[in-house]
């Protein structure tokens, strides 16, 4: 087999056994599950009176960008928690003692949890959905929302696995990689308008990742007022496209990062 | 021809106190189809040195060859020769026991179909066909070992290293282990193997090497390294008190340094001349008032070579070194 074929074979057999072992825990899909509708429903019904849209829109259809974006942003976390516990349990030993790929163990993690990142997102849009979201796009700008919504989480999940093979311990984990990400999405228009928050704020807010991919995926929906004026910074002005190329940056640093780590990785 | 070949190991981890040395210097050779025992206590190198020699970890100096390969400069070809059972039973928990077999038959490059084939055939010969689809969670600590060792085996590698294969199994699963390795040596398999249990070296390996932080302090087979340690052991319990009375008659009697381990009240001495020396001590206790509830004469187990090379035995504290020093052949 070519150098290519074995990592693609290593890939499919790692992501068959993270999705395995998923499928096995029904419970963390169902807690999974029921905190994306959790979410939907408390910021569409506590925040959904109190804020008003730029434009004139509906909350819930505002809100709905946020809230698929933080949710798959939040997947990382399962990442980091997943990586450290392989690596304490001893089962990276056992992987790198195989003459197989080097970064198959990383890629079928992320894989997995991008497929998990799936189940919620369509678990999301379904209760989006109940409550009163709605889509006027084209179904190919729609599909292109949750094709981008896909490759923000999988760049995201190796920021994850980075995380979870530098901090070495399961426990570490659990608040390592869940912490960085509530700055991180609230500091952005998820959930609240740019224009609403202090000035010195609002740049910080503008090239925050997490801002670009939000009003990207508003604008794929068909989910942005009609009468709506982004915010004047380039990422907001041209979300798509920031949000690709912020996607490749942290795709180009982590995915390296994340195999150099892997491979120094010693469990004791 | 060598199928394991170290030399001038040195592998130092920073620590918050300076620098940990945990391997210095260590020369290791391995024939074909041998079974080398690395022993030693914990910390002393053991693991360190199978993690360098199976790719997981580079030295800092020295050099090594496994199957005839360098693992600093091909360990993708050493790991196609290799298999590695650790310590910690790194099978999956919830996979079942063939399906952890079938993934790493899949990460080998085995064809599926023959991936499925060696999982059947391991799960027979380690006795796991009827706990085969169940996910190994429910499994037994011994059932996991062997489950561990079995994916050592899956591509049927001509090297297997077992780093500490029974810690912390029960006797019966031991011996249940111990079987299999043998098998598996019969086959022509090379072994090197890790432990700190002196009846398992004994048991298992044609040669040993003592370990002892980080240094190779002494090697040969077990019966070259009882021999070094010269005549046989005088082993006598006394009653409750009599103790210290006991040590110095003893110590009178003895050709080295007198062992004792306080609550068994059991000495244990090297002697010269056998018999002889068995007669004396009796007289010797008689004569002082000391009274002992047993006696015997022993051969040097590897516990005492060990205790007479560093000072201290394999397992400080254990109940494992107490057995092994008290039992064994009494004559």
């Amino acid at each position: 087999m070519s150098d290519l074929a074995q990592s693609l074979s290593d890939t499919g057999t790692i992501t068959w056994r993270n999705v395995t072992r998923l499928r096995r825990q029904p419970d963390s899909i169902f807690f999974g599950i029921i905190q994306s509708i959790m979410f939907v429903l408390l910021f569409a019904f506590v925040f959904g009176g109190a804020i008003n849209v730029p434009g004139g829109g509906d909350y819930t259809d505002y809100l709905m960008g946020g809230i698929f974006v933080q949710t798959v942003a939040f997947t990382c976390a399962t990442t980091c928690i997943a990586m450290a516990d392989d690596l304490s349990r001893g089962v990276f030993d056992r992987f790198r003692s195989l003459p197989m790929s080097r970064s198959a163990v990383l890629a079928g993690r992320t894989f997995a949890d991008l497929a998990f990142a799936t189940v919620t997102t369509a678990a999301m849009a379904v209760t989006g959905l109940l409550v009163g979201w709605r889509t006027d796009a084209p179904v190919l700008s729609v599909l292109g929302g949750f094709g981008l919504l896909a490759l923000f989480a999988y760049a995201f999940l190796w920021i994850g696995a980075v995380i979870g093979l530098s901090v070495r311990s399961v426990e570490v984990a659990q608040t390592a990689g869940l912490i960085w990400l509530f700055p991180l999405t609230f500091l952005s228009n998820a959930f609240v308008p740019l224009e609403t928050m202090p000035s010195w704020l609002q740049p910080i807010a503008a090239w925050n990742p997490i801002s670009a991919v939000v009003a990207a995926v508003r604008e794929l929906f068909g989910n942005v007022p009609p009468l709506y004026q982004a915010p004047d910074y380039w990422p907001l002005q041209n979300p798509v496209l920031a949000s690709v190329l912020w996607c490749v940056v942290i795709l180009a640093i982590f995915v390296p990062l994340g195999v150099s780590r892997y491979r120094r990785a010693a469990a004791r | 021809m060598s199928a394991i070949q170290a030399e001038g190991l040195v592998k130092v981890f920073p620590s918050r106190s300076g620098e940990v040395r945990a391997l210095d210097g260590v020369d290791l050779e391995v024939p074909v189809g041998s079974v080398l025992g690395l022993l030693g206590p914990n910390g002393a190198g053991k693991t360190t040195t199978v993690r360098i020699l199976t790719t997981l970890l580079t030295p800092d100096a020295g050099t090594a060859t496994v199957h005839g390969i360098d693992v600093a400069r091909d360990p993708q070809s050493v790991r196609r020769s290799i298999g590695l059972s650790g310590q910690y039973a790194a099978v999956d928990e919830y996979l079942t026991g063939r399906e952890n077999l079938l993934m790493i038959g899949r990460l080998y490059h085995m064809g599926s179909a023959a991936a499925r084939t060696r999982a059947a055939e391991l799960l027979a010969q380690f006795d796991l066909v009827d706990a085969a689809d169940r996910p190994t969670k429910t499994y037994s600590g011994g059932m996991r070992r062997r489950l561990d060792l079995a994916g050592a085996l899956v591509a049927r590698p001509p090297i297997i290293f077992l780093d500490e294969p029974t810690t912390g199994l029960d006797p019966r699963s031991r011996l249940g282990l111990w079987e299999v390795i043998e098998g598996l040596v019969r086959d022509g398999t090379t072994v090197l193997l890790t432990t700190q249990y002196l009846d398992e070296a004994d048991k298992l390996a044609d040669s040993i090497a003592v370990v002892d932080r980080g240094k190779v302090i002494a090697r040969g087979t077990s019966d070259e390294l009882k021999a070094q340690m010269g005549g046989e052991r005088l082993v006598i319990t006394v009653d409750h008190g009599q103790v210290e009375a006991g040590r110095t008659i003893l110590g009178g009697l003895a050709a080295g340094p007198v062992d004792v381990t306080e609550h068994t009240r059991t000495l244990v001495a090297p002697v010269e001349g056998g018999a002889t020396a068995l007669i004396e001590a009796v007289r010797a206790f008689d004569e002082a008032g000391v009274r002992v509830l047993d006696l015997g004469l022993r051969r040097p187990t590897l516990d005492d070579v060990f205790l007479q090379l560093t000072g201290h035995h394999a397992q400080d504290g254990s109940d494992e070194a107490a057995t092994t020093s008290t039992t064994g052949a009494t004559r």
